[in-house]
């Protein structure tokens, strides 16, 4: 890709698989001539992605699309397959050591669930402060003072410090983990559903946080979500999911206005809209498959409307159809032709 | 036939805890008419889930109906016994929850939950039972019930049991449903698929729907007319039109205004300042009134429920 040089984070050909071996029971009954298989998911096969210093990347998919566990890889949580994982153009493999700490916590993550993300039995001032003394950021003795001001900087009231988790709502949670992710100065968030979990008003104030957050510490996200209206308003760019690949991506309003990838266009035409009223739903067929055993060819083929046989014999290729706009759909061979 | 289906009035249900008296549900008069779709909106805590237990004698203590009536067919609900609930769920009224996991049993096989619900209401053979167990399944969109039919629930995908948990609840025919959140678990495109099989049914069977939600576009979608609930009153009420183009609650305008689709990307979205109150030292005051812009004086006494035609609001200063 051109902009590699540019590129804050960028992902090569990454893959994850899990593999489930088959226990005792399993391998005696195999060995007497039962017929089973050790089975493996690729939850990620082959993504290729790059995201440039300040940008928003949206990350959109439904469940099994594999999205939560790329976030993972690109946050160090787990080690992808195949692939490499490049940060400021080297390999994550290149910041072993005390030397490049600090580029190592410039990934951190936020998560879904603000209750179970939070250890119950600690109090606010140790899970937000913790990291940053052990990582020798912050000296012991100025712990406190430092927290008070992650948290205000969160818009969280600091004397609420000592505080257990459990005697916050579910939005002052969320801000309680995104101020514990801003404790060791990170340059890089992933977001995985960081707004699935909370109401509609506290939604908004939770995601103008992160509007906020990003001009003021100029961060770059990763912002992975199923909404799509969530994702349209703090994203500039738009990487579309599914099962384990990538089927689509682009500048978001480009996207959102002329998606091309079918699986796209029927994602968008299917969100509710407050504007769109007695619709009547037109429904995409079919089941998400199981990622234990995807579909051949292109995995959308099932539930396309435009499949034909092509698309079920040959996965299509990741290609750009105008700048800085990447489609893997057969149609659109066709349509150049 | 009267067109009237369900008609709500006054319903107060509170739970007396060691805390105090909680009031999920606090005054609240709505009305369904036959097919027709009323959506109920609110955050959590709104007592949107706890209207609906209400209607189906669902309030565990130390909850109860303090006081209201809720009418079926002009027939009155809350003074039931045990016996003639037993009669009338299930059957006359059914709900759908959000989890299908909490509905359906994993160690009985569909058909078994199935029948038993057929058979629980109607005196059939099990062979006519399982007949209107499939037309239910296909009624809901599932392509080959016999196979599904022989299965247990684990073997489906979330989507598939919310199929199978709206087969059970349709497959006596109710009079009225009560969905409480059902497709906020499921996919975009699975939820597609649910909200257009509901649509429907309801006109197909005039089956009237109470659909409970958080999703203000879903409702936009779906329902007819709207209830907005917050701290346990309905504030807002009308067609969805009037309701949506033209709220008059600033909690409902409130809401419309912070959904992120409505605003220019990467700017701030319009944001309700503060958090939900908790119900249990809730006055008689409107609920709203710590988070609202258009506080007024009057705002600490009771706001009174002002009809006219079709349309409730519950504010005493407001929007025009």
């Amino acid at each position: 890709m051109n902009d590699a040089t540019t590129a804050l984070l960028e992902l090569r050909d990454v893959s994850k698989r899990f593999e489930r071996r088959l226990d005792l029971a399993g391998r005696m009954a195999r060995g007497l001539g039962a017929n089973l298989r050790e089975s493996t998911v690729y939850a990620v096969d082959g993504v290729s992605l790059s995201v440039r210093e300040g940008e928003v990347v949206g990350l959109v998919g439904e469940s099994g699309c594999g999205k939560s566990t790329l976030g993972r890889m690109v946050a160090r949580i787990l080690e992808p397959s195949a692939g490499e994982r490049l940060w400021r153009g080297r390999p994550y493999a290149q910041y072993e050591g005390s030397e490049s700490h600090s580029e190592r916590l410039a990934v951190q993550m936020i998560f879904q669930d603000p209750f179970a993300s939070l250890n119950p039995r600690l109090r606010i001032v140790d899970i937000v402060g913790e990291a940053p003394v052990v990582h020798g950021l912050v000296p012991r003795r100025e712990r406190d003072a430092f927290v008070a001001r992650t948290l205000e900087r969160v818009g969280m009231d600091a004397t609420l410090m000592r505080r257990f988790p459990h005697q916050f709502s579910g939005g002052q949670r969320s801000r309680i983990g995104i101020a514990r992710a801003l404790a060791v100065s990170p340059r890089f968030l992933v977001c995985d559903e960081a707004v699935a979990a909370l109401d509609v008003s506290i939604q908004a104030q939770v995601l103008n946080l992160f509007i906020r957050l990003r001009e003021e510490l100029k961060l770059t996200y990763l912002f992975i979500s199923h909404d799509l209206g969530v994702i349209r308003h703090v994203s500039d760019r738009v990487v579309v999911m599914y099962l384990g690949r990538v089927v689509e991506s682009g500048p978001t309003a480009e996207l959102y206005a002329r998606p091309n990838h079918p699986y796209t266009a029927a994602l968008i035409e299917e969100v509710p809209r407050i504007d769109a009223r007695h619709r009547s739903y037109v429904p995409i067929r079919g089941e998400i498959p199981s990622p234990l055993a995807p579909p051949s060819g292109c995995h959308f083929h099932p539930r396309c409307p435009h499949a034909f046989e092509r698309c079920r014999a040959e996965v299509p290729a990741l290609r750009e159809i105008a700048p800085g706009r990447l489609s893997a759909c057969h149609l659109n061979d066709i349509a150049r032709s | 036939m009267n067109t009237r289906l369900l008609e709500v009035d006054g319903l107060r249900t509170h739970f007396f805890t060691k805390a105090g008296v909680v009031k999920a549900v606090d005054d609240v008069t709505f009305a369904v008419d036959r097919g027709r779709v009323l959506g109920l909106v609110g955050e959590s805590g709104s007592g949107k889930s706890m209207t609906g237990y209400s209607i189906l004698g669902l309030v565990d203590p130390p909850g109860r109906i303090v006081e209201g009536s809720i009418r079926l067919n002009g027939a009155e609900l809350t003074t039931l016994g045990a016996a003639e609930w037993r009669r009338l769920r299930g059957n006359r009224i059914a709900m759908v929850f959000q989890d299908p996991m909490m509905t359906l049993n994993p160690v009985l096989r569909i058909d078994t939950q199935m029948v038993e619900t057929v058979r629980a209401h109607h005196d059939v053979t099990r062979a006519t039972a399982l007949d209107r167990c499939r037309e239910a399944l296909v009624q809901v969109g599932i392509a080959s019930p016999d196979e599904r039919l022989q299965g247990y629930p684990h073997q489906f995908s979330g989507g598939m049991r919310q199929r199978v948990a709206i087969a059970i609840a349709l497959v006596n025919k109710p009079d009225l449903l009560i969905a409480d959140e059902p497709t906020t678990a499921l996919d975009v495109t699975i939820q597609g698929q649910i909200l257009h099989e509901m649509q429907r049914l309801c006109r197909e069977s005039a089956t009237a729907l109470l659909w409970i939600t958080h999703d203000l576009s879903v409702i936009a979608g779906l329902a007819d007319d709207v209830c907005v609930m917050y701290a346990g009153r309905i504030v807002e009420a009308g067609s969805v039109d009037d309701v949506l183009d033209r709220p008059m609650h600033p909690y409902t305008r409130g809401l419309l205004d912070s959904v992120p689709s409505r605003n220019t990307p990467g700017r701030p979205l319009a944001q309700i300042r503060g958090m939900t109150p908790s119900l249990l030292h809730l006055g008689e005051a409107c609920a709203f009134r710590e988070r609202c812009s258009r506080v007024v004086e009057g705002c600490s006494a009771a706001p009174p429920a002002n009809v006219s035609g079709a349309r409730t609001l519950r504010c005493v200063n407001p929007l025009a």
